[in-house]
Formats: structure tokens, C-alpha cells, sequence
């Protein structure tokens, strides 16, 4: 279900819905919004049980204080933000490293020097061999099917911070500043690692690309 | 005097272009340095083909899907819906 009035209408719907205690409102921000709620629970906490656990917590915080709600920001930003919180200091608990502490941000380049030319050579800095365009992914194809397994799987590896942005922005669809309030990020770091992740995500898909095409190329040589 | 023109910007090569792109399709560059980043791309094929692979990335992510809340799950988090009306009384 797409809200088709603007995002603060349907907001001022669903809320007033939510108050009263309408319990198919209850049932269609369950429906929509746990799932991201969860995955953002699983970058703090270990197991997809305490994840559970906690998205089950923040639905009775966010039931509790839906009437002090004052609409400061959009109603799922606060309700992920409960998330948030609750999952930090679950994770703290369990002696977890707070997934936004400053490895998880990385470093160095997310394209290898390897890929251009070194400085001091002519056009340093530029492309040594262009990157290969990648073949069209029709839906319903098997080669769709296996670059978004080895998506999934390339997400599945990152450090959880990233994760936690990249799956929010790309995935559930989240605005930047929406992330950056639910996760207490400053613009500057959620772009950092939105950036990583991205960037990370590409290697791999590429990665998967080129290993494809010469496999292809091998066995035509049988 | 001397005639004085306004230092133009050295070039961005391709290794500083592919740690800006997610600033560019933000749109957190300033514009001296979005002015720069474009007149790049319009210039480099391989550049072009890396923006286009990182927007292809976004695209694939946002395939993955959103997935199915598991059914004991669902249920879980309708529990706190009854306990919460239970509060209320």
C-alpha cells in the first residue's frame, strides 16, 4: 500500500488510527515496517531471536507513546529510531562493540590503486583498463537470480554499520536524513558509509561479472 | 599590471572521481567541485561506466526485497499490540 495523500496526511491518518487503537493500523505498520525494523536490530544484537525480541519491545514502546508523539519527524523515522535505541543498549548488554564505532567506517580507497595508473606516470590517476560494462538482469532470469544471491551475500559481509545504512537508504527505502536520526549520524558519516557499502557491494557484483565471463570464455576454448 | 585570471581548478582524475560519487549523487558536492566531478564524466567513458555500475548497485539492492515477515514473528509483535490494549484497560 502506497500512501497516495502527501507523507504528513497519511502520517496524520495512520497516527490518529494508531491512537485509537485500530487494530488493522496496527497490522499494516507491522506488515510494512518490521522488516526493516529487524535487519536494523540484527546489526546491533547477535541472533535473529534477540532481534525478535527487541523490534517486539520497541512496537509496545512506540504503542506507549504514540499520544506523546509530537511529529517532530515522520512517524516510521521515530518508530525506527525506538529500534535504534533499544537495540544499542540490548547489544551493549550482550558486551556487543557498538556497530558504529570508527573501524566500521574503513579505510583507504574503495577502488584498489591497482586500478589506475601510479603517479608519476603519464595520466596518473586515470583508469588503466576501463571497467566492463555489465550484461542487462531481466527480471526472472537466472543470471538476475545469481548476481542478487551474490548481492545479498556481499551485504551479508559488510561491517554492520554499513549494512545498517546501505539496507535503510536502498532497500527499505529511507531518506539520508531519516537514517541519520534514527541512527544519531551526522550527514557527513552516514554518507561515508552509505559510500562504502555501495562501493563494496559494486566489487563484488563485478567481481562475480568478470570470474562469469571467463569461465565462459574457458569453456569455449574446450 | 599583471592581467590576473581566476586559477582554473585542477582536473579531478579518475581515482578522486570514484570516491566522490556517492557525495555527487547525494548532492553534497559543492559546486565548484559538481562542476568538475561532470566535466570528468562528460570527458571519461570508464568513469561513466562506474557511475553507472554504482547506480545499477542501488538498483540491485533495492531488488533484493524486502522480504516476508516470518509468521511467528508477525505474531510476536501482535502480542504487544494486545498487551498494550490490555494497559490501556
Amino acid at each position: 500500500m502506497m500512501p497516495s495523500a502527501t507523507d504528513e496526511e497519511f502520517d496524520a491518518a495512520l497516527l490518529e488510527a494508531l491512537r485509537r487503537g485500530d487494530e488493522k493500523a496496527f497490522a499494516w505498520v507491522i506488515d510494512a515496517w518490521s522488516p526493516g525494523m529487524l535487519r536494523l536490530a540484527r546489526c546491533y544484537v547477535p541472533t535473529d531471536a534477540l532481534a525478535e525480541d527487541v523490534v517486539q519491545e520497541a512496537w509496545l514502546g512506540a504503542l506507549r507513546g504514540f499520544d506523546g508523539f509530537e511529529g517532530r519527524s515522520r512517524l516510521r523515522t521515530w518508530v525506527l529510531r525506538i529500534v535504534a535505541n533499544i537495540a544499542k543498549s540490548w547489544g551493549e548488554r550482550e558486551h556487543r562493540v557498538t556497530p558504529f564505532s570508527s573501524a566500521s567506517f574503513g579505510e583507504g580507497p574503495t577502488v584498489g590503486a591497482e586500478r589506475f595508473n601510479p603517479p608519476g606516470e603519464p595520466k596518473a590517476g586515470a583508469w588503466r583498463a576501463l571497467p566492463a560494462s555489465w550484461p542487462a538482469l531481466p527480471e526472472g532470469e537466472l543470471l538476475s537470480a545469481e548476481a542478487l544471491a551474490v548481492v545479498r551475500q556481499a551485504l551479508a559481509d559488510l561491517p554492520d554499520a554499513q549494512r545498517a545504512v546501505i539496507a535503510l537508504r536502498d532497500l527499505d527505502g529511507y531518506g539520508s536524513s531519516e537514517v541519520c536520526e534514527a541512527l544519531g549520524l551526522t550527514e557527513g558519516n552516514q554518507r561515508v558509509l552509505l559510500h562504502r557499502a555501495r562501493a563494496a557491494v559494486r566489487q563484488r557484483t563485478e567481481s562475480y561479472f568478470s570470474d562469469r565471463q571467463g569461465r565462459a570464455h574457458g569453456e569455449g576454448q574446450l | 599590471m599583471i592581467f590576473r585570471r581566476r586559477r582554473r581548478p585542477a582536473p579531478l582524475s579518475c581515482q578522486e572521481l570514484v570516491e566522490l560519487v556517492t557525495d555527487y549523487l547525494e548532492g553534497a558536492l559543492d559546486e565548484q567541485t559538481r562542476a568538475r566531478f561532470e566535466a570528468h564524466l562528460a570527458d571519461c567513458d570508464g568513469c561513466s561506466e562506474y557511475i553507472e555500475q554504482m547506480r545499477e548497485t542501488i538498483r540491485l539492492v533495492g531488488r533484493l526485497g524486502k522480504g516476508d515477515l516470518p509468521p511467528q514473528a508477525r505474531a510476536k509483535f501482535m502480542t504487544a499490540f494486545e498487551d498494550w490494549k490490555t494497559e490501556q484497560g
